[in-house]
């Protein structure tokens, strides 16, 4: 399995044809405490760089983004009841969705983890 | 109420303090201001409902308007007060020797300039005197048409190269006791002068804007960091960022000036028609009269009240109000998540008629319509020491 990561600071890790998307540790120290999500549907078709999901802390809204183009399988319902695994643990309990890829040729435009730290450490 | 410009912003004198703690540090009302330190907004937030904080609100404008010759009791007081009441609403030559009273500058339309305390000295000897505390973002504006009003009569002296320390929450007084005895026998929107401290001549007034009791100290600047680090010192209190002091005064149903209040308001459209005093209606003397006194005896198209999402989602400023058969009724001037409640709060502009507390409304946010309904403001009771 490997973990690719965008510059809106997502993440995606990939099994086969499915990635597990969320938000970097990084942007969830940014945000702050989240209060609220707001996830796709399954079964819905999401773009890549388009807003996917929306996640907000007691200050913002901030929108999400889809790494990659595919179909959402599940949305993890515990951040939904629980915004704030969102901050305990963002690049594992609290992960947002599971998407099946259209185009794993995609996946070659993002970040692996050395790249993704060196960006963060010029934000 | 921040004003984007090129300029370089504005620090207070507190500035190096939030810098060795960690804070976030953003614009607002043109000065860089902690947003946030190390805790985080929830945890700032819930500090001040148990315990107390420290806010630095050295951004908003203190001044102080005085006759050439302060002394001369009721009479001097009276002569002061009317060149304020040129612009205000509020009774202030009837506010007793050392009251404060929330009030509002208005334009000749009757739409409101900002928000502010205008304060009644306390003391015989300083009577002809007024303590006066407008918004950061406002306050050159608000600083000329005063200094303009009292013109040839009055000297307005700005204090905001001063620091403004609130302390803010249950224990404040507590803290406070230990520093300044004599300012816990202030009540609720009095203040005083409080000579010959460790930290120099300070005004304390006990006031706020988190709902919480609390007092905010007026402090020469060459004492401020000194002053913050003793109370710093003390376990129960904890540095608050303007985060977490906008989630209090939103849950304290308090306005925010350029979100909640803005020119195109009267202060009977916003609901602090409790600002009028009974002499000043009867007067009729203050600007954009006309329009107010007629909203007080037949209404407003339209007035601020609370509003309270159902759901877990946050409606935000600009979130559009619709009524059951989607049609619009109003807009949310200022919501959020408000970490006592536990819950989205908000408040907004509604047609009247959808008013009453407990009217089931619509927010459109991101496309869906999410049930919520008008609220009683506060959200949280306040807690002052009246």
């Amino acid at each position: 399995m490997t973990t690719y990561y965008t510059s809106e600071h997502e993440w995606i890790s990939v099994d086969g044809d499915v990635g597990t998307v969320g938000i970097t540790t990084f942007a969830a120290g940014k945000l702050g405490d989240v209060v609220f999500v707001d996830l796709p549907d399954a079964g819905k078709s999401v773009k890549k760089d388009a807003d996917m999901a929306v996640v907000e802390s007691v200050k913002a809204a901030s929108d999400v983004y889809a790494p990659v183009t595919g179909e959402i399988l599940e949305g993890n319902s515990a951040i939904v009841d629980a915004p704030a695994k969102v901050n305990e643990d963002p690049e594992g309990a609290g992960w947002f969705v599971k998407i099946r890829l259209a185009d794993k040729g995609q996946l070659s435009g993002l970040m692996d983890k050395t790249a993704y730290d060196a960006f963060c450490a010029t934000q | 109420m921040s004003e984007s410009s090129n300029a370089p912003l504005k620090t207070t004198p507190l500035h190096g303090l939030h810098t060795r703690l960690g804070a976030r540090m953003a614009e607002f009302g043109g000065y860089d201001m902690p947003i946030q330190y190390a805790d985080g907004i929830m945890a700032e937030h819930n500090w001040t409902r148990t315990s107390a904080g420290l806010f630095d609100v050295s951004h908003m404008g203190p001044s102080f308007l005085a006759l050439p010759e302060l002394g001369g009791g009721d009479e001097a007081h009276r002569k002061v007060s009317a060149l304020v009441e040129k612009l205000v609403p509020s009774d202030i030559a009837g506010l007793a020797p050392g009251k404060v009273q929330l009030t509002v500058l208005l334009n000749e339309n009757g739409g409101i300039i900002d928000d502010l305390m205008i304060g009644r000295p306390p003391r015989e000897d300083q009577q002809g005197g007024l303590y006066v505390v407008v918004n950061a973002g406002t306050k050159e504006n608000d600083f000329a048409l005063i200094a303009r009003a009292a013109q040839g009569e009055a000297e307005l002296y700005r204090a905001d190269d001063r620091a403004l320390i609130a302390i803010q929450g249950p224990k404040a007084e507590e803290v406070i006791a230990a520093i300044f005895p004599d300012a816990v026998a202030l009540t609720f929107m009095t203040f005083k002068q409080i000579k010959d401290t460790p930290f120099g001549n300070v005004v304390a007034t006990r006031c706020g804007y988190t709902g919480e009791d609390g007092f905010e100290i007026l402090v020469d600047a060459e004492h401020a960091e000194a002053f913050a680090n003793r109370l710093l010192e003390d376990h129960r209190v904890k540095p608050i960022g303007l985060g977490a002091r906008d989630s209090l005064r939103l849950e304290a149903g308090l306005c925010l000036y350029g979100h909640d209040l803005d020119e195109t308001k009267t202060p009977v459209a916003a609901s602090l028609s409790w600002m009028i005093s009974k002499a000043r209606r009867e007067r009729g003397d203050f600007p954009g009269a006309q329009r107010i006194l007629g909203e007080l005896k037949s209404g407003v198209p339209s007035r601020r009240v609370g509003i309270k999402p159902l759901g877990r989602a946050p409606a935000r400023e600009g979130t559009e109000i619709h009524n059951d058969i989607g049609e619009t009724i109003g807009v949310i001037t200022s919501g959020g998540f408000g970490p006592t409640v536990n819950g989205p709060v908000a408040q907004g502009y509604v047609d009247s008629s959808y008013g009453k507390a407990g009217t089931p409304v619509k927010l459109l946010v991101r496309g869906k319509s999410l049930e919520a309904e008008v609220a009683t403001l506060p959200f949280v009771p306040a807690r002052y020491k009246r």
